[in-house]
């Protein structure tokens, strides 16, 4: 399925025309695609390219210039933590987790926007399930955990706050191989679900076999499209984000 | 009992007033860093302005002590507030530095502004029949009882609040790193203002209990005792809520114990002495530490 193709009803997430400015010089040069529900989009590119900077524009952290429409709504003059009302869970770089909070804690605050606070009790559940670590350190500090169980935390609480569209920032920067191939699992089976997944990855060989459509973003622009197959097909690809 | 016994008892309860009123203006500075990192100078002026305000409700309005105390505490909140709004907010990525030096300015505007209107200091009425009981030798007053009571039953209030809430762990995650509270769907402008006004209507509380301890009240009584309160927090170890209250009750405790064993103006002179001294021993306070936990 390609964007053309869709019709309006199906897209979820739509950028437009996005530029970014740090200190005055431009990191994002009009960057524009769409996410339509229900799929797996990957951002893929190299350090530096503009994809944590993509992200933080979606969810109100930085202003910028351009349009990001979800579902229907206009999000540029929505502050940050309305967005997450709205519908969008962002699994920041680095993983955002609150090292002074416990992990019950750290999951308790992505419910602040929910208003069917009867359902988060099944939430927790549903958690505690695909990550049943997280169960038995649920009194640890967030900060004690290791990084693949703060990554798990990370995108717990991400499933706390209930979005519809999740952002996800690099979840395999730093982890095994073995916890690599789980996260990327977990992304699939969250997809699976219901939940739109937009994942910006260095990890591009899996990014692209999970990715329903994929974007290459270098230095600010957006150079190639196309679904995941025909980018882990592509030369171009191939040469640069796949070692050849 | 024993002479020694009855004057030590005497000397405790008096340390425990002390304490809870310095614990009470404390806790403001230490959850204002907690969020902000930023040592928040006008709040000592923040609790004269709270006497202040009890001077007026009790004087102007006629209140009795419960209407008083809330709307000394509503007042203060509200001050507390405006002066996050109006000066930190637009300093928020600012360096630490210029933020310091407005809060600096704040407390000399709000002296200033008070002596303006009230140049002459001020007798807060007795809002609260004295009673004393004399038990054993040792004189309990009911208004120190009450003094030490009500500061106690707000830091329980506090502590659960900050412990055991959503908005408590709001406060404490941004205490940790704001950058990515939005993304938990926390409205941050919102916590941070409510941090100020409880800090704030806490220094109300203690105005209040201040001025019905010590009556006379003028636009510089704030400093003195803000700084000591400022101490106490970092005794406690700065951030930490838990240690504001301890160190204001060390302070309390080393003053009156000065004050017992050496002339009466060797007492800050000795009391800082000794505070420093343990900030040489324990540089983080004592339940401070370097990243693990704040506020
Ligand atoms: N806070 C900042 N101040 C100044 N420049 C910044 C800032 N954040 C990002 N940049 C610049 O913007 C550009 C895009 O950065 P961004 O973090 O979006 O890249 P990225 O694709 O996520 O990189 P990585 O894969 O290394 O995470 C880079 O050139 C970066 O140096
Ligand atoms: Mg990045």
């Amino acid at each position: 399925m390609s964007a053309s193709m869709a019709g309006i009803e199906d897209i979820q997430l739509e950028v437009r025309d996005l530029e970014v400015h740090y200190d005055g010089i431009r990191a994002l040069h009009g960057v524009s695609f769409t996410v339509l529900k229900g799929e797996i989009v990957t951002l893929i590119g190299a350090n530096g390219a503009g994809k944590t900077s993509i992200l933080r524009a979606i969810s109100g952290l930085m202003p910028y210039g351009g349009s990001v429409v979800f579902e229907g709504q206009s999000l540029k003059r929505i502050s940050a933590h309305r967005i997450v009302g709205l519908g969008i869970a962002h699994v920041p770089e680095g993983r955002g987790i609150f090292g002074n909070l416990t992990v019950q804690e750290n999951l308790r605050l992505a419910t602040w926007q929910r208003a069917d606070k009867g359902e988060i009790a099944a939430d927790y559940d549903r958690v505690f399930a695909i990550f049943p670590r997280l169960l038995e350190r649920q009194h640890q500090l967030g900060g004690t955990l290791s990084g693949g169980e703060q990554q798990m935390l990370a995108v717990g609480r991400a499933l706390m706050s209930r979005g519809r569209l999740l952002l996800l920032d690099e979840p395999s920067m730093g982890l095994s191989p073995r916890l690599v191939q789980e996260i990327f699992r977990v992304v699939e089976d969250i997809n699976r679900s219901g939940t739109t997944v937009l994942l910006v990855e260095q990890n591009a060989n899996r990014a692209l076999r999970i990715a329903s459509r994929a974007y290459v973003l270098e230095t600010g622009n957006i150079t190639l499209s196309g679904t995941g197959r025909e980018l882990l097909g592509d030369p171009r690809v191939k040469e640069a984000y796949l070692g050849g | 009992m024993s002479e020694g016994i009855i004057y030590w008892l005497q000397q405790t309860l008096n340390a425990l007033q002390l304490g809870s009123i310095y614990a009470l203006i404390a806790l403001g500075y230490t959850m204002v860093y907690g969020i902000l990192t930023m040592i928040n100078f006008a709040h000592g002026d923040v609790f004269m302005v709270g006497a202040f305000f009890c001077f007026l409700a009790a004087v102007y309005l006629g209140l009795p002590f419960v209407p008083t105390l809330l709307l000394t505490m509503l007042g203060a909140a509200l001050v507390g507030v405006m002066i996050e709004r109006l000066a930190y907010k637009p300093l928020r990525n600012a360096p630490r530095v210029s933020a310091i030096i407005t809060a600096l300015g704040v407390g000399i505007f709000l002296e200033n502004f008070t002596l303006a209107l009230a140049p002459y200091p001020k007798n807060i009425p007795a809002l609260l029949a004295n009673a004393t009981w004399n038990m054993g030798g040792v004189s309990i007053s009911s208004l120190q009882i009450i003094i030490i009571l009500l500061s106690l039953g707000l830091m329980f209030v506090l502590d659960y609040v900050v412990y055991r809430t959503p908005v408590g762990i709001a406060m404490r995650a941004i205490s940790w790193d704001k950058t990515y509270v939005p993304l938990m769907g926390v409205p941050l402008d919102l916590i941070i203002s409510v941090t100020f006004a409880i800090g704030a209507g806490l220094a109300g509380a203690a105005g209040t209990m201040y001025g019905l301890a010590y009556p006379v009240i003028d636009p510089y009584m704030g400093i003195m005792v803000g700084w000591k309160a400022f101490i106490s927090a970092v005794v406690g170890g700065i951030g930490n809520i838990r240690g504001a209250m301890i160190g204001a009750f060390i302070l309390g405790g080393v003053e009156i114990m000065v004050a017992a064993f050496f002339p009466s103006t060797y007492r800050d002179f000795v009391a800082f002495t000794l505070l420093m001294l343990l900030i040489v021993i324990r540089p983080y306070g004592i339940l401070g530490q370097p990243r693990t936990q704040k506020v």
